[in-house]
Order: structure tokens, then C-alpha cells, then sequence
């Protein structure tokens, strides 16, 4: 791996300072031999507590395979990934992934019931994270008696459960209508600074990355490398069909067509 | 803090209410079961007219065709008689302890043929080989095996149901929706934890159809049994069908037929309606209304 001078992993922060999310030299090869695919190749990235980073990429960058890694549902082929804390950070995915066998209160608690939290306190922490999302009133329901939206906020009720510093996020509102998805940025945003927590988040929506993002990272693909990285300075609230922030989509997006173009040569 | 937190939760609300719009709520009790009733009744009449035509008709002599009120009049006097009681509990208890050892062996199957790859490989698709083979065929062997008695009759009963129910377990853990597995795995659910929060329920609609057509198959895998192995002194009902086609007596040999069939029809409803409840459930059928 001598190709590492590739990836400008200098994130402008001293490697001493405390990290929530530390990859170094990450790479993920599927299969082995001539059928080998390197999905990500030498992947280094530092995540601050309380940062709130987004990572973009066209197809075939690894994004998802990278939220695996950090979630601990795959090991990495080779480098090393850490997390403050050392538990397992809650992914939370496009699809709500809610068990259909389940109400929605029990979508919810199952996180809390698999860490031993007993019934009594298990049903006020459902109702708390119920109230975070504005389904309070829905406890009850079965997911598909939800529309897509809510059953996303569900979700992501769910992936509070999990009581994790480090929240990763896999395009979650990729299948949203425009607006429900930027009322769950406000949603998300607010959440995000109440909690404090560290999130990760992965989307092909740049304009998403610039409303949400303290940082754009971008990847490259097949194999998925660090490319470039972007602070947005654009204070919050941020709209999303702000002037700002449309400029700072308008980059990532030509620096995200110059990587695809490299392919097309 | 700088989003305004307020508005915007009235707004999801908003959203929420219209999104759920329109969705009709559902009939009584009474009513949805009026409706599923009704059109089976007037099914049963139609079969009873046409059944009464055809006895009107003189198509075969009345001793060897009865006509349906000989036969409901002598169903009742058997209703009042011990024999049928007696016949019915035998073939109730193989009926359960048969179905019940199918499930303990068909369970334990599937499971173990989910879980390893080299059982997969080399009886998986046995299991639906064994599914085709008619239950009836296996009876030469099984009275060479086990002579005339129960066990011969449980033998067979099982190999034809634990097939089925087998591969229910099996299709029902192949297709756990990979997202679901990793939902769960991400919330530290690992092995048998796994298996209890997420596998298991995941498999449960295929798993009662496993059941559902593993019942058909012992049902009759039983009636076959019951024709073929006679014990001495121990009445059952496909015993009983026997013995009165030995006397010619067709009006009860009807009347039994009957009890089989209603009995057969009565558990498949209890199987059907399980299924229904789990499709419900899960939003994959809609509730009838």
C-alpha cells in the first residue's frame, strides 16, 4: 500500500485531539484473488465529538460499506477503525428497517430490551423518545399503518434508543418526499445539538451534505478514497434553498463530477 | 436554539394528519363475521340441493346413494351414540400426538438445515423430494416395519407432515430480510438472542404455512392410515369407513365421511385464520372490513 499519498487525509486537526470516530488506512476488499473488488482503498478520516459529517460519493464510493465498518456489522481487510467509547455506534438506514411484528412503541423499546432495561423504565424512555420525533401519539400503531416520513422518525426513535454518542446515518431520507425530508433536516438538526452527538452521514444529495454538514467529505469510487474535504462555514439555521448554501452544493458538486469523469476517460 | 422548533414540529404534525387521511375504519365484529359466513352457508345449501337432485334423479339405487336427510337424521343418532365419540377421540389423539411429533422432527429439521451448509447441501433438497412422495405409498413399508399398530400409522403421519413443515422453518429463516438481521445485529442482538428477537419472528407467516400444509398432509396421511392399519377393537374414523362400506351400509359411511370433512375443514380454518392474523399484522393483507 505505498499509494496512500493519494488520499489527502489532513483534515487541518492536530491527531492528538480527541476524536469520536478515527479510521486510519481503512481498506475493504470483497472476495479474494483475481474476483477481488476493492470497495474502499486507505480511507483515513477524524471525526471531532459533536461534529456532524457528511459524506458524499456517486455509486460505487463504499459509502455504506464504510457506515458497516464503523458499526461493526464488517471487518475491515486492512487499517483500523476506532470509537470514543468503544461501543457500537447506531446505524440507522434509507429503509426504516422497523420489525412489521412490532407496534411502534415496540420498534422502539426493542434496543432498550436487548440492553436489559426493565419494563417500567423501558416504557418512560419509549414515550420520551416518541416525544423527540412527534410521535407521541402513535406508540401503538403497527409501522404500516405509517407513512414514510413517520416511519422514519421512527427509526431514528429507535436509533436514539440505542443511547450511542455516534449516530451513523445511510441516506436516510433518500426515499422522502422534498418536504417531509427538510422537515426532518430541522428535525435532525435540532436533535443533533440537543443530544450533542456525533453524526455521520452518508448521502449522494449534496445540496442535503450542505444543509446539514459541518464537513463534506468526499469519496471517491471504485475504490472508495478520500478525495477532498470542505468545512462549511455557512452559519446555522441554514435553509436549504439558501443562496449559501446552493454555492456550497454548486462545488461539491463539480469537484463530484470531476471524479466521475475520471472513470469516463 | 436557531431552529425553530416549534412551527416546525406543527408542521410534521400537519403532514402526519393528512398522510393518514382517508383511511376507512372497520366494521363490527358481527358484521365482518355476517360476511365471511353468509356466502359459505349458501355454497353448503347449493351442495345439498344438487347432492338431493341427484338422489331425485335415481342415478344409483337409494341403499348405495343415500339422501341427505337419511343421512343428517342417522349424523344426529351417531351424535347420540358412543361409538363415534369413541371413534372420533382415537383419531383426534393420533391426530395431535402424530401432528405434534411432526412438528418436534420438522422444526428441528429446517432448523438445523438453515443453519448448516453442509446439511443444506446434501438433504435440503431432499426435504422436498420426501414432500412428493405420496403418503399412501409409504404404507407396504411401514406395516413390514412396524406391523399393524399405531406406530405404523404415526410413521407415516410424520413423514408425510414434518416434510412440509420443515420446509416452512427453512424458507421462513432463508428470507429474514437481510436489513432486518443487520437492524438487529447493529442493537447487539447476536446468536440466539438473534434468533428469538428477529429471526424467529421474521420467519413466522412462512412457518405457518409450513404448518397449514403440513397439517393437510397429516390429515391425510391419517385418513389413509386409519383404512389400511386396523386395530382390533380400537374404532376410528377411517376404520369406520371401512366397515360400513364391508356392510353396504352407505348412509353411514356418508355420515362419517362427513364428520371427517367438517372436522378436516374446521382445523384448516383454525391454520387459515392464524395466517390471516399474522398478514394483518404485519400490513401484508388487508384486514377484512
Amino acid at each position: 500500500m505505498t499509494a496512500t499519498i493519494a488520499a489527502p487525509a489532513d483534515t487541518g486537526r492536530p491527531a492528538d485531539q480527541p476524536a469520536a470516530v478515527v479510521l486510519e488506512q481503512v481498506s475493504k476488499v470483497y472476495g479474494r484473488g483475481p474476483a477481488a473488488v476493492p470497495a474502499l482503498d486507505g480511507v483515513s478520516l477524524r471525526v471531532a465529538p459533536g461534529e456532524f459529517v457528511c459524506l458524499v460519493g456517486a455509486s460505487g464510493c463504499g459509502k455504506s460499506t464504510l457506515l458497516s465498518l464503523v458499526a461493526g456489522l464488517d471487518e475491515p481487510t486492512a487499517g483500523r477503525i476506532e470509537v470514543a467509547g468503544g461501543g457500537t455506534p447506531a446505524l440507522m438506514f434509507q429503509e426504516p428497517a422497523l420489525f412489521p411484528w412490532l407496534t411502534v412503541a415496540g420498534n422502539v423499546g426493542l434496543p432498550l430490551r436487548l440492553h436489559g432495561v426493565r419494563r417500567r423504565e423501558r416504557q418512560s424512555r419509549v414515550a420520551e423518545l416518541l416525544r423527540t420525533v412527534h410521535l407521541e401519539e402513535f406508540g401503538r400503531r403497527r409501522p404500516h399503518e405509517l407513512s414514510g416520513g413517520m416511519r422514519q422518525r421512527v427509526a431514528l426513535a429507535r436509533t436514539l434508543g440505542m443511547a450511542s454518542p455516534v449516530l451513523l446515518m445511510d441516506e436516510p431520507f433518500g426515499a422522502l418526499d422534498a418536504m417531509t425530508r427538510d422537515l426532518l433536516h430541522d428535525e435532525l438538526e435540532r436533535i443533533w445539538q440537543e443530544r450533542r452527538l456525533t453524526v455521520v452521514f452518508v448521502t449522494h444529495n449534496v445540496r442535503e451534505a450542505a444543509r446539514l454538514g459541518d464537513r463534506i467529505v468526499l469519496l471517491s469510487s471504485r475504490p472508495g478514497r478520500v478525495v477532498w474535504e470542505h468545512a462549511v462555514a455557512v452559519p446555522r439555521p441554514r435553509r436549504i434553498d439558501s443562496l449559501e448554501v446552493a454555492g456550497i452544493a454548486a462545488q461539491v458538486t463539480d469537484r463530484l463530477r470531476q471524479e466521475v469523469r475520471r472513470h469516463g476517460r | 436554539m436557531a431552529v425553530d422548533t416549534s412551527t416546525g414540529a406543527t408542521t410534521l404534525t400537519g403532514l402526519d394528519r393528512l398522510e393518514l387521511a382517508g383511511k376507512a375504519g372497520r366494521r363490527s365484529a358481527g358484521a365482518r363475521l355476517w360476511a365471511g359466513t353468509w356466502p359459505k352457508l349458501v355454497a353448503l345449501a347449493l351442495a345439498v340441493a344438487i347432492w338431493q337432485v341427484v338422489y331425485w334423479l335415481q342415478w344409483r339405487p337409494p341403499w348405495v346413494l343415500p339422501d341427505p336427510l337419511t343421512v343428517g337424521t342417522e349424523l344426529l343418532r351417531m351424535a347420540g351414540d358412543g361409538q363415534l365419540w369413541s371413534a372420533l377421540a382415537t383419531t383426534a389423539r393420533r391426530a395431535v400426538s402424530g401432528f405434534a411429533l411432526a412438528i418436534l422432527i420438522g422444526f428441528t429439521l429446517g432448523i438445523a438445515v438453515a443453519r448448516s451448509r453442509v446439511l443444506r447441501a446434501g438433504i435440503g433438497s431432499m426435504i422436498t423430494a420426501l414432500q412428493t412422495m405420496p403418503s399412501i405409498a409409504w404404507f407396504p413399508l411401514a406395516i413390514m416395519l412396524f406391523q399393524l399398530t399405531e406406530s405404523a400409522i404415526m410413521f407415516v403421519v410424520v413423514l408425510g407432515a414434518a416434510p412440509s413443515i420443515a420446509n416452512g422453518v427453512l424458507a421462513g429463516v432463508d428470507y429474514v430480510p437481510p436489513l432486518l438481521l443487520r437492524a438487529g445485529r447493529n442493537m447487539g442482538a447476536r446468536g440466539l438472542v438473534l434468533y428469538r428477537h428477529v429471526v424467529a419472528p421474521a420467519s413466522l407467516p412462512a412457518i405457518v404455512a409450513g404448518l397449514k400444509q403440513g397439517w393437510a398432509f397429516a390429515w391425510r396421511s391419517l385418513m389413509a392410515g386409519e383404512l389400511l392399519v386396523i386395530i382390533a377393537f380400537r374404532p376410528a374414523l377411517g376404520t369406520q369407513l371401512d366397515q360400513f362400506r364391508q356392510l353396504n351400509d352407505s348412509v353411514g359411511l356418508v355420515a362419517t365421511m362427513i364428520v371427517i370433512l367438517v372436522l378436516g375443514i374446521a382445523v384448516d380454518a383454525l391454520f387459515g385464520a392464524a395466517d390471516r392474523a399474522v398478514r394483518v399484522r404485519w400490513g401484508v393483507a388487508e384486514p377484512t372490513r
